[in-house]
């Protein structure tokens, strides 16, 4: 198994961390991983993204420019890497803020409203970790106990009573995902 | 509101400012409220009262204001880390009759530039200098600078400075005031009308000395908040800056005509 | 097993300073390695190992503290990224010429000048070819992953004090910034005081009374000695080619064709392979670790052996596939791929100039 993941937003959405959790939940389950972010200016407020490989091999490239999945959380990232979606992949994105959906016809398509269930759920900040519940939903590359392990282990120990906060986004995002379009 | 088009908002009559020409329209690449757009500006509309932008050369250092020569209108050149007094050096002692100034800011001017800033000033180069010190690299990220505060959090000073393992901030500007080779130190402030109005005056004061050939660096500090490296918000930053900068980097003349105040 | 962490690169090789038994420490902030003084000042090593770590007023600073710290004895190291790496050749020019042991690591950024801070090889000349002035090498390991970045940094520092000699961990954006698992090696204690000066005779420490006294130079005004010291340091570097070359071969022993890469270049390249392979394409990697010394002895064994092409690749306009040239020596063909100025090239990139180049070419 080997899933090859873009996770693209704005700097301060916890694109960063959501892709660093899920890597630390592959070590977890004794996977190969890789985290390569964008660096650099671009990212005071700007858009911030991370590559995320999860394989049960030695990865080689971290940088891709073909993914099996994108999670797409503003628009410019949607006009820059809903292209790179490996036809037959899957690109998951919350319609927060998105004023020109997905086009393309040969890839499976999510929504999960994510920034409202955060909001809802009285806490924007555990936004990401809705969007990570959805994207588990559809992948379900690592395992939850894996997941709950890779928090720990990627959060500071003064923050681990947030987590079961973090597991009941995580389940929001789980319940919430919908379907736009699935390849058969 | 569709139908409304900017020339109608934007009539000549209704004009109260506008911008220098020495400003070009580039937008700022500086995060809202931090204090180099500002004294951008002021540099530019001193040079442009003083009717100096044909003569005058400037010198974008490496920091967020690496940029300033996209920003400044005029002939500009853009110097390596910290050597930006070396350069102004360079271009002064060929072009007597021009303007030359160095912008900087205090990881450029007081730590990777010291010598340089130090040998410029002793040298009485008749040359401006321009520094922004905001107690904190903020091009990088938020490291500690030369000028950061004791028991102030950085990048790398996450704990806080302490002194005792890494130093105390610098008084540059206080230091150079000693040096027979500066004519007009000053320190000022950018985070309110009446500052800005001041700092303006003292940078006019600056150019006006080279002008005259009057012997020595003219130096002005501008206290300035970075928002984003001290993560606070704009006004949390001015306040913090009041509170906790001034105190240790007190405001106001330093040297005056070649006389310490 | 010793711990497993998820780390960046620049934090591996902070982290294994420490772990190595590091004395000190000296660096400059700058994009993409400032990561590594700002983890080693939140770690605290004062009170972990006693490690000294200061943030310098400049580069040129920063190497001339390495340059003092080592003379005396102490395991010391510094890094920077490519414009910061040039403010310090004046320094380790000093530091070959005196025979210092010390460890740097360049986190490659694009250039030339204050050029990007996107990721970027185009500094091998500097580090291979000697990026100060006068006649000397220095040893350059270049890590393909965040596991090697900690790695080299605990085989750099013997290296350094087994010759006594300058050694480079040549990285770059991507493997600075990238996480990846890392299997931290076991604390290393840091010498002490009476250990350096039994260890080390040359370093100075205080001239105890009956001893000779120590000096530290790179300077002899007597060329005739200078040429002796030369001498002395080319056979030095003779010693380290024949004994040091490190390289890693994948999928080279049905190849007939080579792609010859280091860092980050070469996992992209070992993905070319892949997609080669995939297309019936019988092609290997050669990834080199030492660039000095460089493994002109095996590359040119391979290509007496049928290999019928090498493509070397790189972030640059073209600076490896010089030495690639020289230890194939016309024997087969050897053609140059690479992105630059801070653009990372891609797989399929790759594998195209491998078609278009080599095999097609
Ligand atoms: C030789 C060299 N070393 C380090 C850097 C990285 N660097 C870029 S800007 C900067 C600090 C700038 O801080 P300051 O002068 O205070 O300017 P500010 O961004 O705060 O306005 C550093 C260390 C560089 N560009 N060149
Ligand atoms: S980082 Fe700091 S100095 Fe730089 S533009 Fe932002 S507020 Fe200004
Ligand atoms: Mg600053």
């Amino acid at each position: 198994m080997t899933e090859e993941l873009i996770i693209a937003g704005f700097g301060g959405q916890g694109v960063l961390s959501m892709g660093k959790i899920l890597a630390y939940s592959g070590i977890m389950q004794n996977q190969e991983v890789s985290w390569m972010p964008s660096y650099g200016p671009e990212m005071r407020g700007g858009t911030a993204n991370v590559t995320v490989i999860v394989s049960d091999e030695r990865i080689s490239s971290p940088i891709l420019t073909i993914f099996d999945s994108a999670i797409i959380l503003n628009q410019q990232s949607m006009d820059k890497f809903e292209a790179g979606v490996r036809p037959g992949g899957t690109l998951l994105y919350d319609p927060n803020g998105i004023t020109r959906h997905p086009k393309r016809k040969d890839i499976n398509i999510y929504q999960v409203e994510a920034a409202r269930l955060a909001s809802e759920m009285g806490n924007t900040k555990i936004f990401n970790m809705v969007v990570l519940g959805a994207y588990l939903k559809i992948k379900p590359v690592v395992k939850m106990e894996n997941v709950i392990l890779g928090l720990k282990k990627s959060l500071p120990e003064r923050y681990h009573k947030l987590i079961p906060l973090n597991e009941d986004a995580i389940n929001a995002g789980l319940k919430n995902v919908i379907a736009v379009q699935e390849l058969h | 509101m569709a139908d409304i088009t900017l020339d109608q908002i934007i009539k000549p009559e209704n004009l109260v400012y506008t911008k220098t020409k020495l400003m070009t329209d580039k937008v700022l690449s500086y995060c809202p409220g931090c204090g180099h757009g500002t004294a951008h500006r002021i540099t530019m509309e001193v040079i442009e009262e003083l009717g100096l932008e044909e003569q005058t050369i400037g010198i974008a250092p490496v920091g967020c204001s690496v940029l300033a020569y996209e920003f400044m209108n005029i002939d500009m050149q853009q110097a390596a880390h910290g050597r930006a007094p070396a350069v102004a050096t360079g271009i002064k002692r060929v072009w007597p009759d021009k303007i030359v100034f160095s912008y900087q800011g205090d990881g450029d001017l007081a730590a990777i530039g010291t010598n340089e800033t130090i040998h410029a000033c002793n040298r009485g180069e008749n040359i401006v200098i321009i520094f922004i010190n905001n107690g904190i690299y903020g091009m990088t990220g938020g490291q500690m600078a030369p000028t950061t505060l004791i028991g102030m959090k950085s990048s790398t000073s996450p704990f806080g400075r302490d002194a005792q393992r890494m130093g105390n901030p610098l008084k540059i500007t206080e230091l150079v005031a000693q040096l027979p080779g500066t004519y007009f130190v000053t320190r000022q402030a950018v985070h309110t009308p009446a500052n800005v109005r001041k700092t303006k005056r003292a940078i006019k004061k600056a150019f006006e000395n080279q002008r005259d050939g009057k012997p020595g660096v003219s130096f002005v500090e501008i206290v300035s908040n970075c928002n984003s490296g001290w993560k606070m918000t704009p006004r949390d930053a001015n306040t913090w800056m009041e509170e906790n900068m001034f105190p240790f980097y007190p405001l106001g003349d330093i040297k005056v005509d070649g006389k310490l105040v | 097993m010793s711990e497993l962490k998820l780390m960046k690169g620049n934090e591996a090789l902070a982290e294994a300073a420490i772990r190595a038994g590091a004395d000190a420490y000296f660096g400059y902030p700058i994009t993409p390695q400032s990561e590594v003084i700002e983890y080693l000042m939140a770690e605290k090593p004062h009170e972990r190992t006693g490690m000294v770590v200061l943030q310098a007023e400049s580069e040129i600073a920063a190497i001339n503290m390495v340059y003092g710290a080592a003379g005396a004895g102490k395991k010391v190291m510094t890094s920077s990224s490519s414009p910061g790496i040039s403010l310090k050749q004046e320094g380790i020019s000093y530091i070959a010429g005196a025979e210092l042991p010390c460890l740097y690591a360049n986190v490659v950024r694009g250039g030339p000048g204050l050029g990007t801070i996107q990721p970027s090889q185009a500094d091998y000349f500097q580090s291979t070819k000697g990026g100060g002035h006068g006649d000397y090498r220095q040893i350059v390991l270049a890590p393909a992953s965040v596991q090697e970045m900690a790695d080299f940094v605990k085989d750099g520092f013997e290296l350094a004090f087994k010759y006594r000699i300058p050694v480079l961990i040549l990285s770059d954006g991507v493997i600075g910034q990238m996480m990846e698992k890392v299997e931290l090696f076991d604390p290393i204690p840091r010498l002490t005081d009476a250990e350096i000066n039994e260890k080390y005779p040359w370093a100075t420490t205080g001239k105890k009374s009956g001893t000779e006294r120590r000096i530290i130079t790179s300077l002899d005004l007597d060329s005739h000695k200078m040429e002796e010291h030369n001498h002395k340091l080319q056979a030095k570097y003779k010693e380290i080619t024949e004994k040091e070359v490190r390289y890693e071969l994948i999928d080279c022993d049905d190849a007939e064709y080579v792609i010859v890469a280091y860092g980050s270049s070469a996992r992209i390249a070992q993905k070319a392979v892949r997609l080669a392979r995939a297309k019936g394409i019988k092609v290997g990697l050669f990834r080199l670790i030492t660039l000095f010394p460089f493994p002109s002895v095996k590359m040119h064994e391979m290509c007496g052996k049928g290999i019928k092409g090498f493509l070397a690749v790189e972030m640059s306009s073209g600076q490896m596939v010089e030495d690639v040239r020289l230890a194939v020596n016309g024997c087969s063909k050897v053609a140059h791929f690479g992105r630059y100025g801070g653009i990372v090239h891609t797989p399929e990139e790759v594998l195209e100039a491998l078609e278009q180049k080599i095999i097609g070419g």
